[in-house]
């Protein structure tokens, strides 16, 4: 590969060529398929380890890879295009609302996507170590009907351990399933998306369930508690975020996660183990839902044994908005959020200006598609060419 | 450039001072070549020399900056493969691309079967231009048979079938042997020789000498991005070309540096695993490289494997140092020094999305608890970049971006950060151009002579006689000989595979039992 030879990529000689040249030098030169594109995406990654310390100017270029030396619209719309998405549709919607742009309505905004963002945030990992985890939708119902139900016979600390055990156990059996057994983990977790949705209406029996007394409990706090004027569902999910974040990027755990998304049998010739990882993916999951039930419960203090049906393919469309690759190895947190607030901002808005609420499974997999194209436009160099 | 020698032999395809630059590197830099109609034209380089930019301009994928291609003499303007396919460059690569669900006939036309009314396909005359094309190349199968029930020789002959569809002029083969056995690479360069009696020009891309000398009648030589001179075949030898592609001179002498080892490190004692290896025993020394000689199959990397945690064996035991190993699991091996640098590197060695860094730190994860350590990565990173000379502008930079050479020396880097005692090397240099072949040899025989226990895997015997103190040939999972030190040549090991069936049973007696 002739990109291969270059010791230089550095900042400074690409900038420099990138004057002597044309940005955009007419097409051809930019069919080819690897060379030009790896090289051109290393640079974006150089500029923006070199500008970090550079001021809001330099980061801006960075980020729209001003300063790469083939630089082309179509890339930064490839490459930033959530970004653009999420800016666009904002200054969209409030152009076009005058409630939109208010304190109330992005804290309801926030408020009603945390559900679907923490239940978000252990999927993307999930998915970034190559898997992917269907079952939430159901294991949200089965433990909010489960925290809800006996909170008022046990109590709400009880019932929110017994809720998580059970979480944790449907999460075991994902990760046995998927981790020690090497099933394919769309079957598994397809799979147990239905059993679980089963197993909640046998012990529901059909009946949806109710917390009675519904002012004086603590449990409260987690769905409609505040701190600092903020929603405490808010705090959570944003709490979440940068723990998850910080497990991705700052633990052993988070390496192994990366390593066997973007190659398993490489990470086990390796010495890492991928059953305990794996199996450890799908409990981290297991753990974000059962955050997600009880603030579902605790905001709704009663809960229909089918609440979370659909979910799990909302959660998995925000992962994809963020740009997670389904294949594994590639993946931000902080982009999921993004992907969530996107999704949720735009079912807002849609609301906002009369649409039905039946407009938003419309709309939002034509941004699912949209985000797809424009991620394997980002790969591919072009938009409209299947070509490379 | 050689001018033609006759008006007749005006070249069928000439590359006239072509340049192509990526960001940051000059690919190409004023290159000429040319084939003459009826000859086979070599082009040899190491890998990143520009070999591929150059087929890739030939083939219209690249347009080049500077310079000029024409064909038959006419100057042409490439704009995509389709377009040097219809002005008769047919290219066969390495991976083959051929649909596998599909007969023979119809991956021949793919995508212009020939027509009746009704837009119907007309079978007897695909059948029958197909067998015309397998005719000209002798093929014996048919071209009803599906492409998945052929071997692997048999679907090249397809792809080569293929490119004569059209008036074939230049047919340009890259790799093309790394898949054959010895029969089929015969085949095809019979084939390749017919070709050229019909006067097509034939490119033949390889990284392997003998083949090249074979074959070829002249050698354009590539490094950096430019042309170091176009040689005779005939008047030329091994030596210079390789002096030519590695830029400095290559030695010949005699080993004499053998080195018998110290102390047992890794003692093997009967082990046994179910349809790959049996009876194996051996004792593995310290500062000291043991070859496993063996033909495809012969259980070699399989051993490797097994020692190193990834495969079950049913009987037989294992000892690092006098401990047993109980776990059986890489973590296991690595705690205990044993490092295996696999032979599939885009498979077994190299998460090709993630960045130097982290593929570095891959292996010593195990050791840091539960916190990841970036500076140490980037430590790691540095440090290996200068022992190894990794060509590599920086920690945070995909591997997927580097070449095979340099892939390797992160894959060899990954594994000696965990500080190994005992390294397992399975073919070291598979796809590695000469010039880092030697590096990666050196380099080898440097880690034994600082004490480290190496086993080297290979198939191919210049490789282990070139690095081994000991050579234990294999057959059909078993150890059939030991030859040590200056008892090692080509002839020797050689016997030992093939003169196997009296052998047998005698060799393999005098080597499992006295060791164990």
């Amino acid at each position: 590969m002739p990109s291969s030879d270059d010791s230089s990529g550095e900042l400074t000689s690409g900038t420099r060529r990138a004057a002597a040249q044309p940005p955009r030098a007419s097409g051809p030169p930019e069919a080819g398929p690897d060379p030009v594109h790896q090289q051109s995406q290393e640079a974006l990654h150089e500029a923006e380890e070199a500008v970090v310390a550079g001021g809001i100017g330099a980061r801006f270029r960075a980020l729209l890879g001003l300063d790469s030396p083939d630089f082309s619209w179509t890339k930064v719309l490839a490459k930033q295009g959530i970004l653009l998405a999420f800016v666009i549709a904002m200054v969209g919607f409030s152009l076009a609302s005058d409630r939109f742009l208010s304190f109330d309505n992005f804290s309801s905004v926030l408020r009603q996507s945390s559900i679907i963002g923490i239940m978000a945030l252990g999927v993307t990992i999930v998915v970034i170590s190559g898997n992917l985890d269907l079952s939430v939708g159901s294991m949200l119902s089965f433990a909010t009907i489960l925290v809800v139900d006996l909170h008022d016979k046990i109590g709400p600390a009880p019932a929110m351990a017994v809720a998580l055990v059970a979480a944790l156990a449907c999460g075991a059996i994902n990760g046995t399933l998927v981790g020690v057994l090497r099933l394919n983990s769309l079957i598994v977790t397809l799979g147990m998306l239905s059993a679980i949705q089963g197993f909640t209406l046998i012990y529901s029996g059909g009946q949806n369930a109710d917390i009675t007394n519904q002012s004086d409990t603590w449990f409260a706090f987690f769905g409609r508690g505040e701190i600092a004027g903020i929603a405490v569902p808010i705090l959570l999910f944003l709490g979440l975020a940068i723990i998850l974040e910080w497990v991705l990027h700052g633990t052993t755990f988070g390496r192994r996660i990366f390593a066997i998304g973007s190659k398993a049998s490489a990470a086990e010739y390796s010495g890492i183990n991928r059953v305990k990882t794996v199996f450890f993916s799908y409990l981290i999951s297991a753990f974000c839902v059962w955050c997600a039930a009880v603030v579902m419960g605790s905001r709704v203090m009663g809960s229909q044994n089918t609440v979370g049906k659909g979910y799990e393919l909302l959660v998995l469309a925000a992962i994809i908005v963020g740009g997670a690759s389904l294949l594994g190895g590639s993946g931000k947190i902080s982009k999921t959020v993004i992907g969530v607030l996107l999704l949720g901002f735009i079912q807002n808005g849609l609301l906002l200006l009369g649409f039905s609420y039946w407009t938003q499974w419309l709309v939002t997999w034509v941004v699912i598609i949209v985000a797809v194209w424009l991620d394997v436009g980002a790969r591919r160099g072009r938009l409209l060419s299947p070509y490379a | 450039m050689i001018q033609p020698a006759e008006p007749s032999k005006t070249p069928v395809l000439s590359v006239e001072g072509v340049s192509k630059s990526f960001p940051g590197v000059k690919a190409l830099d004023g290159v000429s070549f040319e084939v003459r109609p009826g000859e086979v034209m070599a082009l040899v380089g190491e890998n990143g020399a520009g070999k591929s930019t150059l087929m890739k301009v030939i083939d219209g994928i690249y347009q080049p900056e500077e310079g000029s291609v024409s064909i038959g003499g006419e100057t042409v303007a490439l704009q995509s493969p389709q377009d040097a396919k219809r002005r008769g460059i047919a290219m066969i690569h390495q991976e083959l691309s051929l649909v596998e669900d599909l007969s023979v006939a119809e991956n021949l036309f793919l995508g212009e079967l020939p027509r009746k009314s009704l837009g119907r396909v007309d079978w007897k005359k695909l059948y029958a231009d197909s067998r015309r094309l397998l005719d000209r190349l002798n093929c014996q199968f048919s071209p009803r048979a599906l492409i998945r029930n052929l071997t692997v020789a048999h679907k090249q002959l397809v792809e080569i079938a293929r490119a004569l569809v059209y008036e074939t002029r230049v047919v340009i083969f890259d790799e093309p042997t790394t898949s054959l056995t010895d029969r089929e690479r015969l085949l095809l360069f019979e084939i390749i020789r017919d070709l050229r009696s019909q006067g097509v020009g034939i490119v033949y891309i390889s990284h392997k000498m003998d083949e090249i000398f074979e074959l070829s009648d002249r050698i354009t030589v590539l490094r950096d991005g430019t042309p170091q001179g176009v040689l005779e075949t005939a008047e030329t030898d091994e030596d210079s070309v390789v002096e030519r592609m590695i830029g400095r001179k290559v030695s010949h002498a005699a080993r004499t540096d053998f080195r018998s080892g110290e102390d047992v490190v890794l003692q093997v004692s009967d082990l046994w695993s179910r349809g790959a290896f049996r009876e194996v025993s051996f004792e593995l020394r310290s500062g000291e490289i043991l070859g496993f000689y063996g033909l495809i199959g012969s259980g070699r990397t399989e051993i490797l494997e097994a020692i190193f945690g990834l495969r079950k064996c049913y009987r037989g035991e294992i000892r690092v140092a006098g401990e047993r190993l109980d776990k059986h699991n890489p973590e296991e091996a690595i705690a205990r020094g044993i490092a295996l640098i696999p032979e599939d590197r885009k498979e077994n060695g190299l998460a090709l999305s993630l960045a130097c860094d982290r593929n570095l730190g891959m292996t010593v994860m195990n050791q840091w608890g539960n916190l990841a350590h970036p500076s140490r990565e980037k430590r790691l990173f540095e440090e290996y970049r200068e022992k190894l000379s990794i060509k590599a502008p920086g920690p945070s930079y995909p591997v997927d971006n580097l070449s095979g050479g340099n892939q390797q020396k992160v894959v060899i880097g990954k594994w000696l950060a965990t500080e190994p005692r005992i390294l397992l090397v399975d073919e070291p240099t598979r796809g590695i151009d000469v010039g880092s072949k030697a590096q990666i040899h050196q380099l080898l025989r440097d880690l034994a002579a600082e004490g480290y226990a190496i086993i080297v895997v290979s198939s191919e015997m210049p490789e282990i006689i070139r690095v081994s103190d000991r050579v234990l040939s294999l057959y059909e999972g078993r150890i059939v000989s030991e030859l040590v030190g200056e008892e090692i040549s080509e002839e020797s090991v050689g016997r030992a595979i093939t003169g196997v069936g009296e052998l047998a049973s005698t060799a393999h007696d005098s080597n499992t039992s006295p060791e164990s």
